[in-house]
């Protein structure tokens, strides 16, 4: 046994509770680091134990984040959702965990109408709420689909999707398109403008996307984009410029080749070039991918999925598959457009917290210190978020690397077990909705899921991994 | 700039060329400004349509065009006055540079994997894990896990979890001692309670702490030196753990350079237990020596001795203070006042002989249990280290409280008696016990109604922090007999007794 090892010299000690023998160590000379441990923040000490002895947790948590690591994306089609995922007529997708009209929250609410105005099956606000209202609208969560949504994440057959493919494991990921800014769907608005706009991006914008993604000789590898940007003051989540001005260069050349107006190409590149956040719709399905290609793994603790509906806040693990465990979903705090405020807000929404599922977003926060001055933070303060995170998470991916820490890879494969045990939750960046139906936008900031997701995660996979235990 | 209607709030709005900032700033700007007294909206945004849109809904729309790359600045307060403050302030804020460091605030390791990981450098490295005994296993499992092994000295920790972590330590090739292990020593490094004492051959196995600690000082009094005591926890020799500890610590001492001789020290082991490590270590090519307590072995100094004969090394005359020479009264019993639950084993196993059947906290058998009352008659040997004795409060080699107030017990009661103590040396305990227990034991002798005979069991090294020959000169200067060997000072209580066989 590699015991010799110990043997061979003094050794250094790392102390866990009771510091009365840390002194006792220092007055012999001997090198002590003290854990400022504290009890658990979360969970009953039986079920941390039970995982904590899972005999399986520890190659299932390494092959949870071996695949996670080795993930990759490429664009690879602009496709209708309609054809792509099979859509039936009348139904929508959503961001978050599954919901009802009844339990969803304004912004949600006022996606849904304004899909349904996009699609032609009503033609006003108080006939879309009567169709869905009345359950004749399905009502399906992205993530049960390989897709994923940023706020709302309604996502209705017309309109155009990116699809993106993992060549390490062969799996697809599905986003539609962003939007911009402000009045847009995606933060609840519904207006004629935001209408005007999907039906440019349902007739133009898609098809010269698609045209264009299609004629490339080399498919766009969007993972290689991410981890540039993290590089150049982008966090992937809050901030995607640089990661959207790298795609706009990326793909001019084929769009300027797609045999369209001149005019259309010309609205094309403006539209792309005048909004910051045209990349997170491919960020959001590169790390859908690489959680995907986790799945299900028995006696893995790690999240695969963190998403918000506006209501809920649902967390997924490999250890338990397809499994929702939710919690309330919390109010960012942050800054305002405007003279919005506070009473504003709309509760947390949206799938794009993937971002930080994946390692990135709040996670690297460290690489975007511009994004804690919306808490007032500074970077400091940045650079510890990055530093809490990594005692959250299971490994660091060294594609995406961080570099004020020294080109450390950001802290991947986030461990309920360690969230549990550190009390500290996963740090989230967010954009906010308007809390009344029709709004958009009213400011950005940043937010943590509920603790119950957590505490009932980490119940259900002590029971199985009892049961495992017992079989 | 637009002018305020007469009788209106004042309003500010201008475009501004030549100035950009990140719109994460100018958000913390406007709401900076808009918290000041006296102003009702602020927008502080780059003028793109968005921003003009949202500038339009507020009424603060500029004049004429704006584009994207200009700084659009609105401001409507309820006068010129706040105004031109909140204008000023806009320019103050928009200037202002963050003057903080751009280091992290060192953000703490909160668990052991947290810890483990922000080590640099090689060599090698030990886990100490003293947390509530319901967590210990969640801190042991980390280190485990990164390849290190870890001293747990929380007790409490369900037996499962000490099996599940033996079992997965084993396979990953490190050490768990414990839990319930309060004693190591590990290349000169003592940790826990153990004591300053020199390096050389003989390396300990140990599944008892205060054993450990007066094998390793007596060998210490005969000039012989120890390479390791690696502590196992006390259950380990159980049915239920199985010895897993200690047949990895005896492997590992096996395959240290330093080690040429291996003692294991033990309560008395589960049998099957004990016939499974003598069948591993006769595979070892270290020679292994037992001093596990039995009725049949019942001595640890005569262990050490046996040791000492293998090794070549005369046996010393073993250090002590022969006491003031007071008898015990006719019919007196044997009052054993232990810190250390080996120690305590030991002394009744010696005196068992002699004096027949002795009560204990910790009894040889359990028909002699003592139940709660500790201070029943007849001969009686407590552990006031025993788990059902600590809560709540520090052990006795810490917190001698307990013991002294059963000592004055002793001394108030009727009953005659020889008052038989372990005082305990080294790191860990407490740094002068000699000071507390001497005015214990003079107030002890001096309200006894019968003559009171003391005699201590003083286990440790000249060069602990308390000293032995300095501890054992206070209490013999008190009128105790002081011995190094536990043994030893029980026999010499059998004899304050009249009972020596």
């Amino acid at each position: 046994m590699s015991l010799s090892d110990l043997l061979s010299a003094a050794p250094t000690v790392v102390a866990a509770g009771v510091d009365v023998f840390s002194g006792a160590l220092r007055a012999q000379g001997a090198e002590v680091h003290d854990v400022d441990w504290r009890p658990p923040g979360l969970g009953d000490p039986a079920d941390l134990a039970a995982l904590a002895l899972d005999p399986r947790r520890a190659v299932a948590n390494r092959t949870a984040v071996e695949r996670l690591v080795a993930a990759g994306s490429q664009l690879v089609d602009v496709r209708p959702a309609r054809e792509v995922l099979d859509l039936p007529d009348r139904t929508l997708l959503h961001s978050g965990p599954p919901l009802t009209w009844e339990t969803a929250s304004g912004p949600m609410r006022g996606a849904l109408v304004g899909a349904c105005l996009f699609e032609g099956w009503a033609g006003t606000v108080e006939e879309a709420e009567r169709l869905l209202a009345a359950g004749e609208i399905a009502l399906d969560p992205c993530h049960h689909h390989r897709t994923v949504g940023p706020m709302a994440g309604v996502t209705s057959p017309s309109m155009w999707m990116w699809c993106l493919a993992d060549p390490v494991h062969g799996g697809q990921a599905f986003c539609n398109l962003n939007e911009g800014l402000g009045k847009v769907l995606r933060m609840g608005a519904y207006g004629d403008e935001v209408l005007t706009r999907l039906r440019w991006m349902r007739d133009v914008l898609g098809p010269v996307l698609a045209a264009a993604v299609r004629s490339m000789a080399e498919p766009l590898d969007v993972k290689a984009v991410l981890a540039q940007m993290l590089q150049m003051g982008d966090e992937g989540h809050n901030r995607n410029r640089a990661g959207s001005l790298m795609t706009l260069r990326e793909l001019s050349p084929a769009v300027v080749a797609v045999d369209a107006p001149s005019s259309d190409i010309a609205a094309v590149l403006r539209f792309i070039g005048g909004n910051e956040h045209f990349f997170l719709n491919l960020g959001m399905p590169t790390a859908k991918l690489a959680l995907d290609a986790v799945g299900s793994i028995p006696g893995s603790t790690v999240v695969t999925v963190m998403s918000r509906n506006g209501t809920e806040f649902g967390i997924r693990t490999a250890g338990t598959g397809d499994r929702w465990f939710t919690g309330p979903a919390q109010t960012p705090v942050g800054l305002f457009l405007g003279d919005f405020g506070p009473e504003d807000a709309n509760p947390d929404i949206g799938d794009s917290a993937i971002m930080e599922t994946y390692g990135v977003g709040g996670f690297c926060m460290a690489a975007a210190p511009a994004i804690v001055r919306f808490v007032g933070g500074s970077v400091p303060d940045a650079l510890a978020t990055t530093e809490r995170m990594y005692q959250l998470t299971l490994t660091e991916n060294p594609a995406m690397q961080v570099p004020i820490l020294g080109f450390r890879g950001a802290p991947t494969g986030i461990d309920v077990l360690s969230v549990a045990r550190t009390g500290w939750l996963p740090q989230i960046n967010t954009g906010m909705a308007g809390r009344v139906a029709g709004t958009g936008q009213v400011g950005a900031g940043l937010v943590q899921p509920p603790r119950e997701c957590f505490e009932t995660a980490l119940t259900a996979l002590a029971e199985e991994a009892r049961g495992a235990a017992a079989a | 700039m637009s002018s305020a209607p007469p009788g209106s709030a004042a309003r500010h709005v201008t475009l501004r060329s030549g100035v950009y900032a990140d719109s994460v700033k100018l958000m913390q700007v406007s709401r900076d400004i808009g918290a000041r007294e006296g102003v009702s909206a602020v927008l502080v945004a780059m003028a793109t349509p968005l921003n003009l849109d949202l500038a339009g809904a507020m009424g603060l729309a500029p004049d004429g065009d704006a584009s994207p790359d200009q700084l659009l600045v609105a401001v409507e307060a309820v006068d010129e006055e706040v105004l031109a403050g909140a204008v000023a302030a806009v320019d103050a804020a928009l200037a202002a540079r963050e003057r903080a460091g751009t280091s992290a605030d060192a953000v703490p390791a909160r668990t052991t994997h947290a810890g483990l990981d922000a080590l640099a450098g090689g060599g090698p490295v030990l886990a100490i894990v003293s947390v509530p005994g319901q967590f210990a296993a969640l801190e042991a499992a980390d280190a485990i896990a990164a390849g290190r092994s870890v001293l747990v000295f929380s007790d409490g920790v369900p037996v499962e979890q000490e099996v599940a972590l033996k079992r997965a330590a084993h396979a990953a090739g490190v050490l768990v001692m414990g839990p319930d292990c309060g004693t190591a020593v590990v290349s000169g490094v003592a940790l826990g309670f153990a004591n300053v004492v020199r390096r050389g051959p003989v390396g300990l196995v140990a599944a008892s702490g205060t054993g450990a600690q007066q094998v390793s000082c007596l060998l210490d009094m005969a000039g012989v030196g120890v390479s390791h005591v690696l502590g196992v926890g006390g259950r380990d020799l159980s049915e239920a753990v199985g010895g897993l500890a200690t047949l990895d610590a005896l492997a590992a001492l096996d395959a240290d350079p330093a080690t040429e001789r291996v003692l294991l020290v033990s309560k008395p082991p589960a049998p099957s237990v004990a016939a499974a490590v003598a069948e591993a270590a006769g595979r070892l090519s270290v020679p292994v020596r037992s001093a596990a307590l039995s009725p049949e072995t019942p001595d640890l100094t005569a262990a050490v001795e046996a040791l000492l004969g293998d090794l070549g090394v005369a046996v010393p005359a073993w250090p002590s203070r022969p006491g003031d020479g007071t008898r015990a009264a006719p019919g007196a019993a044997l009052k054993g006042l232990y810190s250390g639950g080996t120690l305590a084993d030991e002394a009744m196993l010696v005196a068992a002989p002699a004096l027949g059947d002795i009560r204990s906290n910790t009894p040889l058998r359990p028909e002699l249990d003592l139940g709660t009352d500790l201070s029943a008659p007849g001969h009686v040997v407590v552990d006031f280290g025993d788990d059902a004795l600590t809560v709540g409060r520090a052990h006795p080699m810490i917190d001698p409280t307990l013991r002294l107030e059963a000592l004055a017990g002793v001394a108030a009661g009727e009953e005659p008696a020889v008052v038989l103590l372990d005082v305990v040396l080294g790191y860990g305990a407490d740094a002068d016990p000699a000071a507390a227990l001497v005015p214990a034991l003079r107030a002890a002798r001096e309200t006894s109604a019968h003559p009171l005979p003391v005699v201590v069991a003083l286990v440790g090294t000249e060069a602990d922090p308390q000293g032995w020959t300095r501890q054992a000169d206070a209490l013999a200067a008190a009128g105790a007999a002081v011995f190094a060997s536990n043994a030893a000072a029980t026999r010499h209580a059998l004899e304050l007794l009249g009972a020596a066989s």
